[in-house]
């Protein structure tokens, strides 16, 4: 394990490198460009491609011909970007490859701003493209987290084949912390033969890799996927469950928002309140059980921290609330920071409410 | 005599066409021409959105179909990654000319390896019909039903000039696939195509001039003489770049 202290975005860079990643298409937009920068230097080395593309439109249909090879593919962009990756993103979907896309997030919408914001936890989560799919979206928190996350990446992608997303904000890929870096992962082309165009990975025969299919072909397509979805929920669905046990009061925060949340729980454990933590590591699947199994006949209020306003996760946290207490959120948004004394007073404010 | 057989790159059974339609020439133009190069097993054939689309399943070899107008991106995430293969997109004009536009201006400006076939039949085929890029002056579509207007809808787009003033591409042609000779040349032209792709040298583009016999309301052997006298006056047949006989 070598250690190294970097920026959020060249960690994922690197990380995907070191996790098999060989092609990198991606079109230039704040706060993300370290990602490409680094790896139009990165993949040579290694013998991969980079490709500066004409549009994130490109890029994306870039990534979803590399793929096509058996290559472990990616790109990154943010906001404008993302949306623009749409249709490409379904496409990936309807045609079962496998890549990795990386979502660097920053105030929205519209042009929107180019400083962090929490804004695309909906679209991530809900709705990438059109046609009702899904796709998993892991959310770090730390450095560390987004270098073993990206690193494993394709591995989630490849076995489900389906495009993965890592969302992170733009606070995260600014900041500069230690990571260590895990070895260099060989690419096996394990399986690769199912799904490839052919003579990839030892396959003789000829191959259609199609978006298009018959219509009950189709209906049949989308039934595999709502089992995969369901078994996501079984086995992939990450959570850090955080001073739960006693808890009369749960945050639900994931990325940045869970980093100043926790600060601000530990102040008010210390002056004796009991405050907990529900951070998702996996957006989709959203981890339900942590928030339906908590002590109901404790806890007296969820309480959603997001960098973006009105909350977005709340939905989702409702659902497993199920009306056993009040959902609180606070928020900023547009580009506003949260800070430790305005996330230390929302939450401060509900749990000595009764005072 | 030459022995009359279906290419080994498209499976037995009917393409999916509509009858008279010059697609299906096409498609067996560059079929023909892989069999010749030996190349069935190493061509991968990247499919673009429109009539186009019936490829998917009337090729045996490596297809893959793309988004509308997306085929030369597609095609430059497969060459960078398998750059031995015969990579070649087949694309309608409005998925080339119309909404695909950067991707194809792009990839033939970096000088991508690998080859475009482009048919132009003037109108949008797939979706009934509709007023294409290309579109000529005057001709009458389902958004044009006067015929069409360039105060409006400007000039019929003409990819081999442009694509022809890039400094990247090695070869850029276009053909009329109404008559024989036209299909003659098509076929040599495609070959040459191929050939320089094969041997690393860059972009290559092939316009074939075709018919939507079904969408210009006309039997098929009158999309002939149509095509004399409205198509090829306007887009010219040529060879608009060649940089192997410039050398
Ligand atoms: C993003 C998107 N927009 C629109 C369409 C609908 N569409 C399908 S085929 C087509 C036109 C195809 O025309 P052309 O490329 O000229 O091919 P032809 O059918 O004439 O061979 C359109 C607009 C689509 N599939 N995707
Ligand atoms: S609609 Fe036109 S282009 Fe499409 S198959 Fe029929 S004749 Fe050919
Ligand atoms: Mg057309």
């Amino acid at each position: 394990m070598e250690k190294r202290f970097m920026k959020g975005c060249e960690a994922i860079a690197e990380a995907a490198v070191r996790g098999g990643g060989r092609f990198f298409a991606g079109y230039p937009i704040t706060p993300q460009n370290e990602i490409p920068e680094y790896l139009s230097w990165r993949l040579p080395e290694v013998g991969g491609a980079f490709v500066q593309g004409e549009s994130e439109v490109a890029s994306i249909n870039m990534v979803y011909g590399a793929a096509a090879t058996g290559k472990r593919a990616l790109t990154s962009s943010s906001g404008p970007g993302i949306s623009l990756k749409a249709e490409g993103i379904s496409y990936l979907a309807s045609a079962q490859l496998p890549a990795v896309i990386v979502n660097i997030s920053r105030g929205g919408p519209g042009l929107g701003s180019i400083q962090p914001a929490q804004s695309d936890y909906l679209q991530a989560t809900k709705a990438l493209g059109h046609g009702g799919f899904r796709a998993m979206v892991f959310a770090p928190a730390t450095l560390q987290e987004a270098v073993d996350l990206t690193y494993n990446a394709w591995d989630y992608a490849e076995r489900y084949r389906n495009p993965v997303m890592i969302l992170m904000d733009g606070c995260l890929g600014a900041i500069m912390e230690e990571v260590e870096l895990p070895e260099m992962k060989e690419p096996t082309f394990e399986n690769t033969e199912e799904w490839c165009l052919a003579r990839v990975g030892g396959r003789t025969d000829s191959h259609m890799i199609t978006p298009i299919l018959p219509e009950p072909a189709l209906e049949l397509l989308n039934k595999g996927k709502a089992m995969q979805y369901k078994m996501w929920e079984m086995l992939d669905t990450k959570v850090e469950e955080f001073m739960l046990e006693d808890a009369e009061h749960v945050v639900v925060a994931y990325g940045i928002a869970a980093r100043v949340a926790k600060e601000a729980i530990l102040r008010l454990r210390e002056e004796g309140y009991k405050v907990g933590m529900v951070r998702p590591i996996t957006l989709y699947p959203f981890p339900k059980a942590s928030l339906d199994n908590l002590d109901y006949s404790l806890v007296k209020g969820v309480i959603d921290i997001e960098m973006t306003i009105p909350a977005q996760m709340r939905e989702d946290i409702e659902l497993q609330v199920k009306g056993r207490c009040p959902v609180h959120e606070y928020g900023r948004s547009g580009g506003m920071l949260l800070d430790d004394e305005g996330v230390y007073d929302a939450i401060a404010e509900i749990v000595k409410g009764g005072e | 005599m030459a022995e009359y057989k279906r290419p080994s790159s498209l499976m037995p059974m009917a393409t999916g066409y509509c009858p008279g339609c010059m697609h299906a020439l096409a498609t067996r133009l560059v079929a023909d021409v892989i069999d010749e190069l030996q190349q069935a097993d190493n061509a991968i054939n990247v499919v673009s959105v429109g009539c186009s689309a019936l490829n998917l399943y009337s090729w045996k070899g490596d297809v893959i179909g793309s988004a509308h107008g997306r085929a030369p991106a597609v095609a430059t995430g497969i060459k960078r990654c398998l750059p031995d293969r015969l990579v070649f997109t087949y694309q309608g004009d409005g998925d080339l000319a119309a909404i695909g536009l950067a991707e194809i201006m792009s990839a033939a400006n970096r000088g991508e390896n690998f080859t475009v076939i482009f048919a132009n039949n003037q109108t949008y085929g797939m979706t009934g019909g509709q007023m294409a890029p290309t579109t000529l002056i005057g001709q009458k579509t389902t958004t044009t039903r006067f015929g069409r207007d360039a105060q409006t809808t400007g000039y019929p787009l003409k990819m081999c000039e442009l694509i022809s003033v890039l400094e990247a591409p090695v070869f850029v042609a276009r053909y009329a696939l109404n008559s024989v000779k036209g299909v003659q040349d098509a076929k040599k032209g495609i070959k040459k195509a191929f050939e320089m792709q094969m041997a690393g040298k860059g972009f290559t583009f092939i316009e074939l001039l075709t018919n939507c016999p079904t969408n210009w309301g006309m039997n098929p052997l009158d999309t002939l003489e149509y095509m004399n006298t409205n198509t090829i006056p306007y887009f010219k047949p040529g060879i608009y770049k060649d940089k192997e006989a410039e050398a």
